[in-house]
């Protein structure tokens, strides 16, 4: 059973309606097609009227539902003979990034991602997605991988951010997420990222320079959470809808900011009530991309990704 | 009155009396081991305390007269403004106080100069401004200095200080890490050197991109350098973190820094490095 959110409430509510009186008709046997099909209708709109206005904080809400689909149930529904690939060589295997090879209609490619878990027992063994430096690293080596047989690498973001703990520290989690920008830079195959939940920080970019970068319409991509923008900028954590709002975060904003290539659009409601068919969303994008960046060279991709980081940002030359 | 405004009004009663104790400027106060000593010599040794070693914050103009060659500075970009993307309330009166206070455009200062006589491309980030925060303008001008060292073919060298992204500017503040990063790139397949050097604070999205990966990492002593914040994490872990965490101590403990120059020996040992790697290096036949 699917966890309602609290700006869907008048939807569960008119939907709950039709289902007792279904139920009230087929018991008493008395025939309230009219009134049930009036209420149909009237259910359409306010789904379309609501999901259509979803303010900011409404999307972290779906962004974050605990359902939504994740990495791996994307990779399955969207590619053939996924093996996983797991280890940085160094330290240890980090299951909050997961990584393998894929054929994806027919053409071997490298997926990468950020991986939540689905339950709390899975959470804890994946971290909650929020990777060590050895994620980092391990999704270094299959991108080297991937370079080395000539291979597109995908990349789904997925985190809260780069794990805080003390360990990762230790480890290098600064050094681990810069080496990936730095090499990615450098990577002479096509690299394709999509946001597919919270795209939170510097542990959401180590995965994210690519040539295109898309986000699916709820997701959120953002140098904070709103909660930690709200308590540095306001210091008080609560405000944390106000911050989603003026941090500028959801899919539209990012469009606008010039930093993402393309939004691609989620079920009604969102992407966690139909999967299959959010996976055709995303399939298509990647395809379309996939087609239009296999004509460039290794030198023409690392190229195209200088020029699409260096227009980032805004200034004044006075 | 609230017991937190007692404690504030005595705070302030005492740093009022501090400042009438000592005439303003002539004399400085080490925030580490409270030596007092004159501002003076504190200067002639490149603002490190002469009782316990502590390295002052240096201002980017004083980094420049500390490490450059005498008079062979010249500045680049000074021209960038920065603007308001996401609107934030007072965002421009806060860079334009800053800008005021400091003498500089943004929180970093480029420019062209030479290190005992070899020509380089300099960055130098100053927490002074904004805390050395990192938005548009920041990741534009590193990004240019690196272009500039591409093209002539020297050494880039940054000083970083800097408590991570510039906030109110959101994820495009974000995306100057990988602005910057798409540049240092291009440099290093160059086959050209890059030397960052990590001075008090180098944290977040700073330390998460260009700080971490020169060919060669330097920090000075007892610099704070990490990825998130101390107390970000001792709430994350639960546990009391040790006093010397995240100082560059305790990063080269963990082979996280290539060397700890004191500043009185850093301006000549990075001029060494600079040489090995440029004309008076060893050649091979």
């Amino acid at each position: 059973m699917s966890k309602n959110l609290a700006f869907e409430e008048p939807v569960v509510q008119l939907r709950e309606k039709i289902d007792e009186l279904k139920t009230i008709a087929a018991d008493a046997d008395v025939d309230m097609t009219g009134e049930i099909e009036k209420l149909e209708t009237r259910l359409t709109q306010l789904e379309q009227s609501i999901y259509a206005n979803m303010k900011p904080w409404d999307r972290v809400q779906v962004a974050r539902h605990p359902e939504r689909p994740t990495t791996l149930q994307y990779i399955e529904a969207m590619c053939e003979n996924f093996i996983e690939l797991h280890g940085d060589r160094t330290f240890g295997d980090d299951a909050a990034i997961l990584g393998g090879i894929a054929l994806f209609e027919g053409q071997p490619v490298t997926i990468i991602g950020h991986q939540r878990g689905k339950s709390t027992k899975e959470n804890i063994r994946r971290n909650f997605g929020m990777p060590h430096p050895e994620g980092y690293r391990k999704a270094l080596r299959l991108m080297k991988q991937a370079e080395k047989f000539n291979r597109p690498i995908i990349c789904f973001i997925d985190t809260k951010g780069a794990y805080p703990g003390k360990a990762a520290e230790e480890r290098g989690q600064s050094e681990a997420i810069a080496r990936n920008l730095v090499e990615m830079a450098g990577l002479s195959v096509p690299v394709i990222s999509i946001v597919i939940g919270e795209g939170g920080s510097g542990g959401a970019l180590a995965l994210g320079v690519a040539n295109r970068v898309f986000m699916l319409e709820n997701s959120t991509y953002s140098v904070i959470s709103p909660e930690g923008a709200a308590s540095i900028l306001w210091r008080d954590g609560s405000l944390a809808k106000q911050a989603a709002e003026a941090m500028r975060i959801t899919a539209p904003d990012l469009k606008e900011l010039g930093v993402i290539d393309g939004i691609i659009p989620e079920i009604t409601g969102g992407a966690h009530r139909n999967v299959a068919k959010q996976a055709i969303y995303i399939k298509e994008c990647i395809s379309d991309t996939l087609k239009a960046l296999n004509s460039l060279n290794g030198e023409q991709l690392i190229e195209d990704r200088y020029e699409k980081f260096k227009k980032i940002g805004q200034y004044t030359e006075v | 009155m609230a017991i937190r405004d007692i404690f504030s009004a005595n705070r302030k009663k005492k740093q009022d009396g501090q400042e009438k104790a000592f005439p303003e400027g002539l004399m400085t106060k080490c925030p580490e081991c409270r030596h007092i000593q004159l501002t003076k010599e504190l200067e002639k040794h490149h603002k490190v305390c002469t009782k316990c070693g502590h390295h002052f914050k240096m201002t980017a103009q004083e980094r420049v007269a500390d490490f450059l060659d005498e008079g062979s500075f010249v500045s680049m970009d000074d021209h960038l403004q920065t603007s308001n993307p996401l609107n934030f309330p007072a965002y421009v009166e806060k860079i334009n106080a800053d800008q005021q206070k400091t003498g500089l455009n943004e929180a970093v200062l480029t420019g062209l100069g030479t290190l005992d006589g070899e020509e380089i491309v300099v960055a130098i980030m100053d927490s002074h401004f904004r805390m050395g925060s990192m938005g548009s303008v920041v990741g534009e001008k590193i990004t240019r200095a690196v272009e500039k060292a591409t093209a002539l073919r020297v050494p880039f060298i940054i000083f970083t200080a800097s408590g991570g992204a510039r906030m109110q500017e959101g994820v495009l503040s974000l995306m100057q890490m990988a602005k910057t990063s798409v540049a240092l790139k291009r440099h290093s397949d160059q086959g050209l050197l890059f030397i960052s050097i990590l001075t008090h604070p180098t944290t977040g999205g700073v330390s998460a991109s260009f700080a971490s990966v020169g060919d060669i990492n330097i920090a000075e002593p007892q610099a704070l350098i990490g990825f998130a914040g101390r107390r970000v994490i001792e709430e994350t872990v639960r546990e009391k973190l040790p006093n010397d965490f995240q100082t560059a101590e305790f990063l080269l403990e963990h082979g996280q820094l290539d060397a700890i120059f004191h500043r009185k020996d850093l301006r000549k040992q990075v001029a060494v490095l600079v040489k090995m790697h440029t004309k008076g290096g060893v050649q091979h036949v």
